[in-house]
């Protein structure tokens, strides 16, 4: 029985082999540049429906909706969006903060950083739920609110998607599982941070501005 | 190329320069449609110059150069030869040997994943080299590599501990090789 243990054991100090894989591009890499891809072909598709149906029918948002007099139109939130833009823009930087931070060992600019990041995104967060249960319209008013929930919709669930990303490295870093050496966790959660940051600057200036 | 995607700070910069260039289309679109378009159309062509550019000096990761280990009283050498090649002296020495032929496809290949042909004309020479350097009883393995010679050593050193790296073909591949390795280099 021993020897057949040990016999196992001594199978098992031999395999598995060293995972091989081509130097051209490494797994993680390859991964993040699937998903980044896939990411833009989704926000991709929602854009095109957009800037399909404000061109393609020539009306101009946000006077399209059917249950609203033309004479008194509906105005998005602008300058709610506009604060809530500055705060997600900041968050970016402080994130940074964060990353850089570890890099150099300053552990209460880790935790600090990623603590703020954590809670301005949770306030842009509760300051989109606040704007949908304000703005007066519903997906079943026509087309534009239906792009409209769906784009902002879309980028929030992404927002959420990093707040739970952001969660665990906050919780991670005050458990002290960063450091100066290894602290690839934070690049990576840091990396979809500025991603979600730079989709919400498209959606804005095309949904809120232009 | 320059790839944000690569790191934190290069994810960053670039989101700079997206809020500077989305920035600018608003700014021109408010003055006139079609102007926001021009700036639109300028912007992502800026961006696209941008991004065509090489990482910020320093803000790169060093290339990591492949180093190797060989067990005492052996001396292995790893062989990187072209296709075609006929023959190829390694040295009495020598006691193992793994001969690398890369395919050497073109870029249109490459891309339409049409190799099949360079990567059985490679796999013929490796067969043909193993065969006339297993002859003097030494162990000898014989593989098909990336289509570049450089990757090609590269995969090939993260499975086989080499004492050197013998090229045969000309001195620029081997002085490329050369800054990506630490084993030593030299050509046949």
């Amino acid at each position: 029985m021993v020897a057949d243990a040990e016999a196992h054991l001594d199978h098992h100090e031999e395999h598995p082999p060293e995972p091989y894989y081509s130097s051209r591009i490494s797994p993680s890499i390859l991964g993040m540049y699937l998903f980044i891809g896939s990411e833009i072909m989704l926000f991709g598709a929602f854009f095109t429906a957009y800037f399909f149906i404000r061109v393609v029918n020539g009306v101009t948002w946000p006077s399209l909706l059917s249950n609203v007099p033309a004479s008194y139109p509906l105005h998005l939130p602008v300058y709610m969006a506009a604060i809530n833009t500055c705060i997600l823009v900041t968050s970016s930087f402080t994130m940074h903060w964060a990353l850089s931070s570890v890099k150099r060992g300053n552990v209460f600019g880790l935790r600090a950083g990623l603590l703020l990041t954590f809670l301005m995104g949770l306030t842009f967060l509760i300051t989109q739920v606040t704007e949908y249960l304000r703005i007066g319209f519903n997906t079943s008013d026509g087309a534009f609110p239906t792009i409209f929930f769906c784009l902002t919709g879309l980028h929030g669930c992404h927002v959420f998607v990093g707040l739970t990303i952001l969660l665990f490295m906050t919780v991670r870093a005050f458990r002290g599982h960063f450091s100066p050496e290894h602290h690839h966790g934070v690049e990576i959660g840091g990396i979809y941070w500025h991603f979600v940051d730079l989709m919400w600057i498209l959606v804005f200036a095309t949904v809120y501005i232009i | 190329m320059r790839n944000p995607f690569r790191s934190e700070g290069e994810m960053l910069r670039f989101l700079v320069a997206v809020i500077v260039g989305v920035a600018l289309v608003v700014l021109g679109a408010w003055i006139n449609t079609w102007v926001g378009v021009v700036v639109a159309v300028l912007a992502a062509g800026a961006l696209v110059w941008w991004l065509m550019q090489e990482p910020v000096p320093g803000t790169a990761e060093p290339t990591p150069r492949l180093s190797s280990a060989t067990p005492a009283g052996m001396h292995r050498v790893l062989v990187v030869a072209a296709p075609g090649t006929s023959s190829v002296s390694v040295g009495d020495r020598v006691t193992d040997v793994v001969v690398i032929v890369p395919a050497l496809a073109s870029k249109l290949e490459a891309a339409t994943g049409a190799v099949d042909d360079r990567r059985a004309e490679a796999e013929q020479t490796a067969l043909s080299l193993t065969r006339t350097l297993a002859r003097d009883g030494r162990n000898v393995r014989g593989e098909v590599g990336a289509d570049d010679p450089v990757l090609a050593v590269e995969d090939a050193l993260r499975t086989f501990g080499a004492d050197e790296v013998l090229v045969v073909g000309d001195e620029a591949t081997a002085e490329n090789i050369r800054a990506r390795v630490a084993v030593p280099v030299r050509r046949a």
